[in-house]
């Protein structure tokens, strides 16, 4: 761990002053950030410790819809019984990640900004494009197994490990930001990005912006959804593969859908053309096997984890039965439905 | 006559030190206050194998508070001679000694130590010691390594390896059997990562003496290995290991951090501690890779008539350590022709090294596997398959065992799991979406007994000390101490004490193997023996002489602090009382549990061994191959149980290791850059709680006066043998995939068409 300076703002409009540096990292509930520290992956030489702001409520929006504080931890917010009711399917991904422990430390905005899990991101020893423009992946052509197979680029094939972000993406929430240069609210599929040639950059915040919220749309799944994670074991582990579903069905036939992967990209993967195929359909194996295979069109595998692209395609077409049936995946019963 | 109520051994005693766990009394290596304490942080090597070029740490001694940066350039003196290094458990090869030159053998080597003020300034300097490498070629992927592998010659291997006893015409009999099995089995490499990390906190005392709080499972081995190693008298080093966070084996020989604490406290004079990382955790002991070729013959009744094995583990460049690989399956199936082979191949890591029941969790996890391929082969019940081909007597060597209940045991635990409503065909059982399968599998390991020396002090108000140099791993040996000395002088646990870990204590030797409850229980009953034969004196000169007729403490009872005449239990003294007529103020003796000479005879002639028989009932996903071990019966033959509670204990522990072993565990390394890969718990996977179900554990009756002087016959490691294969046979018996690979994760279930 390197040394920093260290700053404890009060309000949002003093941190984000004390964000507009370089090499500042604003520290929420510390739960990735001080693990990459200690590992000296982060190097921050300032620590906006923002934990003082008044950014953990969660409220109800005038549309209907929800605001998430981003200093609301992954517990209260799972737990919260507005998003029990009305978004399960954010419950259901959130309480599918990490430990008790974790998501009671673990804050919103922090799990959207939580860095990749990639064993050489994480071992300064190793070359990694996404620590050290230019150095190099390690991943292509090393041990693999946890890593990308959509959006992945020659430069990086590291993937976004959230849970609650998948289950954001398809619900199309809206992240709420601040900086020097005002507030802004960015669509979620917009938030995140792909590696391409700067893998370095995780999102599409600008140099200090701050989360200050999460925005979830009056639309309501609470019917027809899943979260179907799976992994290497049945709790406390990253997904290899995870798929979030929000549908809404009318008369038998799908009249929306949204379909989000976990595990497989550096950031949720949603594909508009894959929900578009099935959208008025009558859900089927034959109509879902439609949407995973233009889900995963493109696929690619770098050896250990080629098995991904093969289990992603039946795990969406679990998935997507499970959200149809209103039979959603449980997170305790580990028995998949 | 009542028989009288004995507290000690065979009750479920809660663990005497639990209370002191759960509170944080009781302190683990890195948790002693020492004054003016320095903290030292290794510098790994980033490469697997060249030569340091050069060092700067200029930016890290400029940090406020680094006191040193020790490196092999300006380390303390260290014996020259690898004989100097040997601990109790030393392997052929060179030791490895920590800064001692220049060379890099392993990537994670410690290949400087910054020591300063306070921890955070250790690490942050840490990171900022940079060091150029000659890089030279290395290996590190184990199938490449094949290409070396070799059989030690004689005097260059472990002491502990037996050869495989070939017997019959093995080949012979395979090509003329009626059904084959044959392929290779695997098993990837594993790292034990207790809970505590390796930890050592060297006391330094100034007037040329030391103590070392260290992280390892035998005080008095690091205690020489430093006196050795460091060219220091023996009485000037004490180690104190009184409480142990786990070690599985990866605390048997004492480790690197102990030789840089050690180093360090020497260079500056002052106390130092090193704490291994979690990642660091990763670069050393760990269980060696396995490749295991296995053909069996059997004719169509699934008597088999051939046993062929091949074996091959991963060591270092600079150690061979050798396993028992290949000679299980020869011993425990009533086979004529049988014939083993073992070799090691040498990659650029560190050392393998014993992790719970090494060999035999191995090569009987992977032989069973085979053994289950072969029962369907013949279509006979899995089970039965396993009572055809009962051995009554250890098949490789051809001696009989002191005892073998693992008959008992396949009845018992069959019973227990309901296996007789079990349907023969793979996936013909169903619930819902998931294929619902049940395994079962042998476990078999050995039932040791070494030297060890006890003390007991008897306090003129009642209370009993028991004391030796042991170590409790977490097993529960300063239960089973207590017990066994309450059983014999009858008193109430709460009236004793139970010392362990310090070498200042009697001689004992490291706490592994599963021989701690036997060898320690030997030697406390000894000594608390010798303390029942001097109260029996000193009753004699109680008023009335109510003892009299009694030749010796055979004719006694010890209970509820007296002792009761057999033959008339209205005559009775207390052990008080008997110290007051005696005129002691204290009983204090020393004895040494040794194999005797009716116990050498006997091991010379028989087989000790413990014996189970291990189900598993697994659920798996139709589509997605998604696996659940839902429930687990194990049921173990070993001897006496002297803690039901205790003892259920070590069998559950080692039941979640073989769920991770069939399951989860696995290190990945990367062959370009010579590193272990997902070096910490997140990517490491061991079960976690919603892994594991209901498990059932059963000791059958098994009398077995002959096998140690307790009956004991340990049972640290049993509980994992077994338990893989029973797994991996559920999964086969559920999917119809036979997966010969170890663990069995999800991508390797998707290759295989149903």
């Amino acid at each position: 761990m390197i040394r920093f300076d260290y700053a404890r703002p009060s309000d949002v409009a003093e941190a984000v002053r004390d964000g507009a540096g370089d090499h500042v990292a604003y520290l929420a509930g510390g739960t990735n950030l001080i693990d990459l520290m200690k590992e000296n992956v982060a190097r921050p030489l300032e620590v906006v410790d923002i934990n003082r702001l008044p950014l953990a409520r969660i409220t109800d929006l005038d549309d209907g819809g929800l605001r998430l504080g981003a200093l609301a931890t992954n517990a209260d917010t799972a737990y919260d019984e507005r998003v029990q009711a009305r978004y399960p399917l954010l419950a259901s991904a959130i309480l599918a990640g990490a430990s008790p422990q974790l998501r009671n430390a673990a804050t919103n905005g922090g799990n959207l900004n939580q860095r990749t899990r990639c064993y050489y991101f994480y071992d300064v020893d190793t070359p990694c494009n996404k620590r050290v423009p230019g150095q190099g992946c390690g991943a292509i052509g090393g041990v693999n197994r946890i890593h990308a197979i959509l959006g992945a680029s020659d430069r990086c094939i590291a993937t976004h490990p959230s849970d609650m972000c998948v289950a954001l993406a398809a619900l199309k929430a809206q992240v709420q930001v601040t900086g020097l240069e005002g507030d802004r609210a960015i669509a979620f599929d917009d938030y995140h990005r792909l590696p391409g040639d700067e893998p370095w950059r995780d999102n599409n915040l600008k140099q200090g912006e701050l989360v200050t919220a999460i925005d979830l749309p009056a639309e309501d799944f609470s019917t027809n959804y899943t979260y179907l994670k799976l992994r290497d074991r049945l709790s406390y582990a990253f997904a290899l593969v995870s798929v979030a579903v929000a549908m809404r069905l009318e008369e038998g036939r799908i009249a929306d859908v949204r379909i989000a992967l976990g595990g497989v990209a550096h950031k949720p993967w949603r594909r508009i053309e894959a929900e578009e195929a099935i959208k008025n359909e009558r859900p089927s194996d034959t109509v879902f096997d439609t949407a995973a295979s233009a889900l995963l069109a493109g696929a690619v595998g770098q050896g250990d984890n080629s098995f991904k692209i093969g289990l992603a395609h039946k795990a969406i077409v679990r998935a997507l039965n499970q959200a149809a049936a209103g039979t959603p995946q449980s997170q305790t019963d580990k028995r998949i439905r | 006559m009542n028989a009288p109520h004995k507290v000690g051994i065979g009750t479920p005693l809660a663990r005497v030190d639990g209370a002191d766990k759960v509170t944080g009394r009781a302190k683990y290596a890195a948790e002693y206050a020492v004054p003016d304490l320095l903290y030292g942080v290794a510098v790994p090597a980033r490469i697997a194998r060249g030569r340091i070029a050069s060092i700067d740490d200029a930016a890290a001694r400029a940090v406020p508070g680094v006191v040193e940066v020790m490196t092999h350039e300006n380390r303390p003196k260290q014996a020259w001679l690898d004989h100097s290094w040997k601990d109790e458990l030393s392997i052929p090869g060179d030791p490895f000694k920590a800064l001692h030159d220049d060379r890099v053998l392993f990537a994670g080597q410690p290949v400087a130590l910054v020591v300063a003020e306070t921890f955070e300034a250790a690490r942050f300097a840490a990171g900022l010691v940079e060091i150029d490498y000659e890089v030279e070629a290395h290996n590190v992927d184990f199938d490449t390594s094949l290409a070396e592998k070799f059989l030690p010659p004689k005097g260059m291997r472990r002491n502990t390896y037996h050869p495989p006893k070939a017997r019959g015409d093995a080949d012979a009999a395979f090509d003329a059997a009626a059904l084959k099995v044959s392929g290779d089995y695997r098993l990837a490499t594993e790292h034990h990562n207790p809970m505590e990390m390796h930890a050592s906190t060297v006391e330094w005392h100034g007037d040329g003496k030391i103590t070392v709080y260290d992280k390892v499972q035998g005080s008095q081995n690091t205690q020489g290995y430093l006196a050795g190693a460091f060219k220091l008298s023996k009485k000037d080093v004490r180690v104190v290991n009184a409480y142990v966070g786990g070690g599985f084996g990866s605390g048997l020989r004492p480790q690197w951090q102990v030789q840089l604490a050690t180093m360090g406290a020497i260079l500056l004079e002052r106390s130092v501690r090193v704490v291994m990382t979690r990642q660091q955790m990763f670069y050393h002991a760990h269980r060696p890779e396995c490749t295991y070729e296995i053909r069996l013959g059997a004719e169509h009744t699934g008597k088999l008539t051939s046993i062929y094995g091949d074996a091959t583990t991963s060591t270092s460049r600079f150690e061979n350590n050798m396993e028992d690989i290949v000679t299980w399956g020869m011993m425990n199936y009533d086979c004529p022709n049988a014939e083993g082979h073992y070799t090691i191949a040498p990659r650029d890591t560190y050392t393998s090294a014993d992790m719970r029941a090494p060999g035999a969790a191995t090569g009987m996890a992977l032989f069973e596997i085979a053994i289950d391929e072969m029962a369907y082969e013949a279509k006979v019940d899995p089970l039965e398959f396993r009572m055809v081909n009962y051995s009554e007597t250890e098949a490789m060597n051809q001696v009989p065992f002191t005892s073998k209940a693992l008959r008992e045991a396949y009845r018992e635990g069959a019973e227990r799991f309901g296996w007789a409503e079990r349907s023969p065909e793979p996936r013909s059982m169903k619930e819902g979406r998931e294929l619902v399968g049940w395994g079962v599998a042998t476990g078999m390991w050995d039932a040791q007994f070494s030297k060890t020396s006890a003390r007991a002090r008897l306090s003129a108000n009642g209370d009993l000390e028991v004391a030796s140099a042991s170590s409790d791993i977490g097993t529960g040996t300063y239960t089973v101490m207590t017990q066994v000395a309450a059983d014999t002088l009858g008193l109430s646990p709460d009236r004793i004490t139970a010392r362990l870990g310090d070498s200042d204590l009697p001689t004992a030797p490291v706490e592994g193997g599963s021989w701690a409850a036997a060898s320690t229980g030997a030697a406390v009953q000894l000594a608390c023996r010798s303390v029942a034969e001097k109260l029996f004196k000193a009753a004699d000169e109680v008023e009335n002489r109510p003892l009299w007729g009694a030749k010796s403490i055979d004719d006694l009872d010890f209970v509820n602090g007296e002792m009761v005449l057999k033959s008339d239990t209205t005559k009775r003294v207390s052990l008080t009382d008997a110290m007051r007529a005696g005129g002691l103020d204290v009983i204090e003796v020393e004895e040494t549990a040794k194999p005797g000479l009716f116990d050498m005879v006997s091991m010379a002639r028989k087989a000790r061994n413990t014996h189970s028989a291990v189900f598993v009932e697994v659920r798996v996903d139709e589509v997605l191959d998604q696996v659940r071990v839902t429930r687990v019966v194990n049921a173990v033959a070993a001897g006496r149980i002297i803690n039901p509670r205790t003892a259920r204990s070590q069998i559950l522990g080692g039941v979640v290791m073989g769920i991770g072993m069939a399951l989860h565990e696995e290190t990945f390394i990367d062959a370009t850059l010579g590193r272990w890969m997902n070096h910490n718990y997140a990517e490491y996977h061991v079960p976690a709680h919603a892994d594991i179900e209901d498990i059932d554990v059963i000791f059958v009756d098994e009398p077995d006066p002959e096998v140690t002087p307790l009956g004991v016959k340990g049972l640290g490691e049993i509980g994992i043998v077994g338990t893989a294969a029973a797994v991996a046979n559920a999964i086969f018996h559920a999917t119809g995939k036979r997966i010969r690979s170890l663990p069995i994760t999800i991508d390797k279930l998707l290759e295989v068409a149903p």
